[in-house]
């Protein structure tokens, strides 16, 4: 197959991994969150699965089961870890940013030292082809989209709905937006904030297993995952706040990143290896020009959630 | 909510209100309390995660005891200690104008990475060419040059446009790293993109190699109080962070502060930068700073953004993470897990804060409660 | 027919810590009419209508809905008594549309489609004559549609109870007119509507009965067509009260202060201030009065340099002529350098240039009083932020009326506050804390600032020693002029006598003293003048010893008819 076509695909893939951690961050940050525990979630996310799959990779049970049980333990781990963040920042008010540092210092420790433990010929092995059903046996580009890659499309989407088309975005928003309205007109503030921040954590844990599990596959893979939750909070700017905007994002973010290596085939661009840190800078550059160009045109759509960053407590009405 | 007389059917079983005042003594107290606590888990997840415990639960007193040793056992260890802390310290006293200001300045690593880049750059560039003396002065000078340049671009665009802060310096962290790599790529053909220790550009020895960081970090602490406690500027900061309709009431122009202040904030984190590549180092690679740039912003929330608190503080994070890393090593476990230990740890005392800003109303309780007794 | 009560509150009593708010009130609302609840600030009028409305909780007493009593402890469960309140202060999500907002919070069945809400919206908004988009966002709207938005929200959770704090506070006079033409087709509809309001003429206007309140407590409830301006101004004034306030004639006033043809637009681009003109005197205070929102804040915070002013002049006048120079607001380089300039004379009217005199010399012969200003001072200070006013020498004080929001920096010591205003001062960087701290040593004896010591953050004072420690501290500054934005606000009696005697004692001194208040009985007994505020405008400036309480009760409260207005 082209070139061209299989670096689309594999960027593609690649960006699945954003796709989880942002929209979760973005759930998360329209409750009035902002959690820089994501890396730390996203790492706890791939132990969770990996250490279910270490358990139950040899067993008999069927493989549709296991694809299931992985996930599962991908998303009560990352869940544990966002409820744990909610208790300090919403009931406790605790600062949101140290809380998020301190989380992803404790997440991306744990998740080490849990990974650390298993035996990567069983977690890694058999799943990596339950994982790329139903292009397991292509040899080429396809076969790394798989069950989870479509999960992570499916995911972004059905938030974005949720977020702008249903009541409970609505509520969601209102939220993050002036918490004192939402609590006035009798939305439970600290119920929402709770909700989004756990079910945004679940999701960003995904995309830690799916990195570890799917598209690397790989002993070492799980050590990159921290970098990964760090770009997943940058294509939150990038994406404007939309889930669904982070499916093209992810894709551009995941070309920005991966196409250094493609680009030294192409002999005409003469790319050097030093040029290689460059190229990745750009996702980052471009989120701050984002970050910058949204700020002057100040647009109200694409701002930060006004109360983002604050703890809410009613005090007197 | 002075509702008592007829609401007693329906008030909440749990009632929060901002505590007007605690006493220092009480708030310590509750602070202290917290860390042990946190230790106590830490035991507890130490059992879960070692396997050398389980079979052997006795040696849980040696788990904590390797706390003390693995910074304090030879004196090798204690300047180690002395060092680090000092270098954690240095970040996060860089930190503190801008947070007293309420600027989220969490680029502290990026800043300090830019640091030592420019500071391991002039001696790349320029070692053997000028005498050493004048070479430390110009990795000083390119130090807090371009640290102050990476902290000020986020200023301007905050004080011009306000654009938010927190994002726009955790965005610069990673340019710093990628702008590390390319130039470790130009200097390091080969490929291996490690480019080992300079022969020029450092420190002179003050009877050993880590005493004079560890003084620099000192003066700067007490510097740094100093500054914000006593100077105009200081005082300026104050009031700028506390309310900026007061600012402008008395005439401050919060955006020249601003400004100014992360000039200050970003030079500082430089200045970091040089210790580490003059005073320790002597090389870059994208793992110069390893996240102290981070950890810094929680030593200096936990220490109240008060520079002497500080000292303490830093040093309390640096023992328990020197002596987890011993603990690894003795017990056989992954190296990750000092940070394990610290999270818990941090955990904890960021919950304890609760406690000291709010009070707790039981219901039927007409004494109000604190959290901790 | 006998008419239905709707709404009935019984022996309704609320304290605030000392403050009693409200005092056993009695209040009907009948089906399909519009009551008018009127008072002056802090009578207590929207006290009485949070409770309704489940803002707060009443200490004793009862509210009946037909007929039947009922508890209601937050908005929610007014709505499910269909009570709804229309706040001052929106409570709106800026990013939200019309609809969104409307159905904020609202548990339906089903599934939520917007289009559906619109078009509810749209059939509520075409039954009472309002025009709305239901798609429009918050942050594009005027505070009109910001308010019709509310009302629909009311309206769709099937409120037939509607409260309307001041509705009519930021309208202009056409969308006055608009907003009553809706609320009598509400009325005609059945539904009870309580606008509560300060102003007369559209109390007589459009509501059907009058409810007078009065330092919390019930005066009367009458039939508005029974009444007339006259009567319902002396029931919501009452009789003059004597507070035994000292207050000495002026001696020697002279003109300090000159504001001419000033106006003023707010963020929003509405005129709050119209064509001011006037003159606070040295040696005299200059009450200003008027309801909150006249316009006050503005012009307090325009003179300090906190607002850029469209156009006008505001001048300060220091006579100095032929009065002796001294060394108390004055350095020996700017005696030198106005002396270089020709702005001295001696006794026998020749110039003084101190050329070639020894910095000793020139002292000695200053401070023997033998060296006179040649003319008064007048310095412009429009267009200067606080801190040039400052650089010019210009003593003008500013006490706000937020204090701790502005004032003072509450997480900072009374030492630390008193710097605020002379941290500047000496070359060094560094702060001089001495005298700072004895001159918050000074207040605390003086003014009898209760507090467990100097270093004391302020925000742990009670609010009357906050005050004291602001008021001391402008005091403190000597100025020229001192401008005081409601300094007795929330303060117990005992501290607010301490202020008015500052206050005087600054007078005596020849301060030009501007003190903005509520409370019309203090203005009458504390003021020389009184300068009335209606809706950004001066609507008449009286002495102060011969007014009466009538009379200003009107100016604050009559507007010109809007008809004539709508034509300008």
């Amino acid at each position: 197959m082209n070139i061209w076509v299989d670096f689309l695909i594999t960027s593609l893939a690649f960006g699945a991994v954003f796709m989880y951690g942002s929209t979760g961050e973005i759930l998360t940050e329209k409750a009035g969150h902002l959690n820089l525990g994501i890396p730390g979630i996203m790492c706890m996310g791939g132990a969770g699965g990996c250490l279910v799959l270490n358990l139950v990779g040899k067993s008999s049970l069927p493989g549709f089961l296991i694809v299931i049980l992985g996930i599962l333990g991908a998303l009560i781990f990352s869940m544990l870890c966002g409820l744990l963040y909610s208790f300090l920042a919403v009931t406790l008010r605790a600062n949101q940013n140290v809380t998020g540092l301190a989380m992803t210092t404790f997440g991306v420790g744990l998740s080490k030292v849990i990974i650390n433990k298993l035996d990567s010929n069983i977690y890694l092995i058999g799943p990596k082809l339950l994982y790329r059903w139903p292009f397991a046996e292509r040899r080429d580009a396809l076969q790394y989209l798989g069950v989870l890659f479509f999960l992570a499309v499916i995911i972004a989407i059905l938030s974005s709905w949720v977020l702008f088309r249903t009541k409970v975005g609505l509520h969601l928003r209102a939220v993050g937006e002036n918490p004192a309205t939402a609590d006035a007109v009798g939305i439970n503030v600290s119920r929402y904030k709770y909700v989004a921040t756990c079910v945004g954590s679940g999701i960003a844990g995904l995309g830690g297993f799916y990195y570890i599990i799917d598209y690397m596959a790989s002993q070492e893979a799980y050590l990159s995952v921290e970098a990964l939750g760090w770009l997943s909070i940058a294509l939150v700017i990038f994406a404007l706040w939309r889930p669904h905007l982070t499916i093209v994002g992810s894709t551009v973010f995941g070309i920005l990143f991966s196409c250094a290596s493609y680009l030294a085939n192409v002999k005409w661009l003469n790319i050097t290896m030093a040029t290689t840190p460059l190229l990745k800078m750009l996702p980052y550059v471009v989120t701050i020009l984002v970050l910058i160009i949204s700020s002057i045109r100040n647009k109200k759509e694409n701002q930060p959630p006004t109360s983002l960053g604050l703890s809410y407590f009613r005090e007197e009405r | 909510m002075s509702n008592v007389s007829k609401a007693e059917t329906r008030e909440p079983l749990i009632r929060l209100s901002r505590r007007a005042s605690i006493t220092p003594r009480k708030a310590w107290t509750i602070r202290i309390v917290a860390v042990l606590l946190g230790l106590l888990v830490c035991g507890i997840a130490a059992f879960l995660l070692i396997e050398k415990l389980q079979s052997n639960p006795g040696k849980i007193g040696e788990f904590y005891y390797t706390f003390i040793k693995g910074s304090f056992s030879s004196s090798r260890r204690i300047w180690k200690f002395l060092k680090n802390v000092s270098i954690l310290l240095c970040i996060s006293l860089a930190l503190t104008p801008a947070f007293r200001m309420r600027f989220w300045n969490i680029g502290g690593e990026g800043q300090t990475l830019m640091g030592v880049l420019s500071a391991i750059a002039v001696a790349f560039y320029l070692g053997g060419t000028v005498p050493e003396g004048v070479l430390l002065l110009l990795m000083l000078l390119a130090a807090l040059l371009v640290g102050a340049i990476w902290g000020v671009i986020p200023a301007l665009f905050r004080a011009k446009w306000g654009t938010n802060e927190t994002l726009f310096t955790l965005m610069m962290n990673y340019v710093a790293t990628f702008i590390v790599s390319y130039f470790l790529i130009i200097w390091v053909p080969s490929g291996s993109s490690s480019l080992g220790k300079l022969k020029y550009g450092k420190l002179p020895m003050i009877v050993n190699e880590q005493l004079l960081t560890v003084i620099v970090v000192l003066l700067l602490s007490v510097g740094l109080y100093i500054y914000l406690t006593y100077t105009k500027h200081g005082y300026e900061i104050s009031v700028v962070g506390e309310s900026v309709r007061t600012a402008q009431y008395v005439g401050i122009n919060e955006k020249k502060v601003i400004i100014r202040t992360m000039i200050l904030s970003g030079a500082l984190c430089g200045l970091a930068g040089y210790l580490i590549a003059a005073g320790a180092d002597q090389t870059v690679t994208t793992n110069s700073v390893g996240g102290q740039g981070f950890t810094g912003i929680m030593v200096a929330w936990l220490g109240k953004f008060n520079p002497l608190a500080m000292i303490l503080t830093a040093a309390l994070i640096q023992l328990l993470s020197q002596g987890a890393s011993q603990i690894s090593q003795d017990f056989g476990v992954n190296n990750a897990l000092p940070n394990v230990i610290v999270g818990i740890v941090l955990f904890f005392i960021i919950g304890s804060e609760f406690f000291i800003n709010y009070e707790i109303h039981f219901r039927g309780h007409s004494k109000a409660k604190g959290g901790i007794k | 027919m006998e008419r239905q009560i709707a709404l009935q509150m019984r022996g309704i009593t609320k304290r605030f810590g000392m403050v009693l708010a409200n005092d056993h009130v009695d209040l009907d609302v009948y089906r399909g009419e519009i009551l008018a609840v009127l008072g002056e600030n802090g009578c207590g009028k929207t006290t009485l209508m949070n409770m309704a409305a489940g803002i707060y909780y009443p200490d004793d007493g009862q509210i009946l809905i037909d007929g039947k009593e009922v508890v209601i402890r937050s908005p929610k469960d007014a709505f499910d008594h269909k009570i709804g309140m229309i706040h001052q202060h929106f409570k709106l999500v800026d990013l939200f549309t019309a609809a969104e907002n409307i159905v904020l919070g609202l548990k339906e069945e089903g599934r939520y489609n917007i289009k559906a809400v619109n078009d509810e919206v749209a059939k509520i908004a075409d039954r009472y004559g309002f025009h709305l988009d239901p798609a429009k966002k918050i942050y594009d709207m005027s505070v009109s549609e910001k308010q019709t938005v509310e009302i629909i929200k009311v309206l769709y959770r099937g409120a037939d109870v509607l409260i309307l704090d001041e509705p009519t506070a930021v309208l202009t006079p056409q969308e006055i007119t608009r907003l009553f033409a809706v609320l009598r087709r509400m009325k005609e509809d059945g539904k009870s509507i309580i606008i509560i309001t300060h102003k007369l003429n559209e109390v007589l206007e459009v509501s059907d009965r009058v409810a007078i309140l009065r330092k919390g407590e019930h005066v009367a409830t009458v039939n508005t067509v029974d009444t007339n301006e006259q009567q319902l101004t002396e029931m919501m004034v009452g009789r003059k009260i004597d507070l035994n306030i000292l207050r000495s004639t002026p001696v020697n006033a002279v003109p300090r202060l000159i504001v001419e043809g000033l106006n003023l637009y707010n963020s929003e681009g509405i005129q709050v201030l119209k064509d001011i003109s006037f003159t606070a005197n040295g040696g005299e205070i200059l009450g200003i009065a008027g309801i909150a929102g006249s316009g006050q804040r503005e012009l307090l915070e325009s003179i300090s340099g906190l607002q850029p002013v469209a156009n006008g002049k505001i001048t300060f006048n220091n006579p100095k002529k032929d009065r002796p120079v001294s060394f108390y607001h004055k350095n020996m380089k700017q005696v030198r350098e106005l002396a270089e300039k020709g702005a001295f004379h001696d006794r026998n009217m020749n110039n003084v240039s101190f050329h070639g005199m020894r910095n000793k010399a020139v002292r000695k012969w200053v401070e023997s009083g033998d060296v006179l200003f040649r003319e008064d001072e007048v310095m412009n200070l429009r267009d200067k932020d606080p801190l040039e006013i400052r650089q010019l020498g210009i003593h003008l004080s500013f006490v706000p009326e937020d204090r701790l929001g502005m004032g003072l920096v509450g997480s900072m010591d009374i030492t630390d506050n008193m710097m605020l205003r002379s941290y500047r001062k000496g070359r060094a960087g560094f702060v001089d804390r001495k005298k700072p701290r004895a001159q918050a040593e000074q207040i605390i004896r003086e003014l009898g600032v209760s507090t467990p010591g100097v270093s004391t953050p302020v925000r742990r004072l009670s609010g009357g020693n906050v005050q004291k420690v602001l008021v001391g501290r402008e005091i403190a500054y000597a100025p020229k002029v001192l401008m005081a934005a409601y300094p007795v606000r929330g303060l117990d009696i005992n501290s607010s006598y301490t202020i008015y005697n500052l206050l005087n004692q600054q007078k005596n001194n020849g301060v030009a003293v501007i003190y903005v208040g509520e409370d019309l009985d203090v203005l009458l007994e504390l003021c020389d003048r009184i300068m009335v505020m209606n809706s950004g405008r001066i609507t008449g400036i009286l002495d102060a010893r011969t007014a009466t309480k009538e009379e200003i009760g009107l100016m604050m409260t009559q507007t010109e008819r809007r008809e004539e207005a709508a034509h300008e």
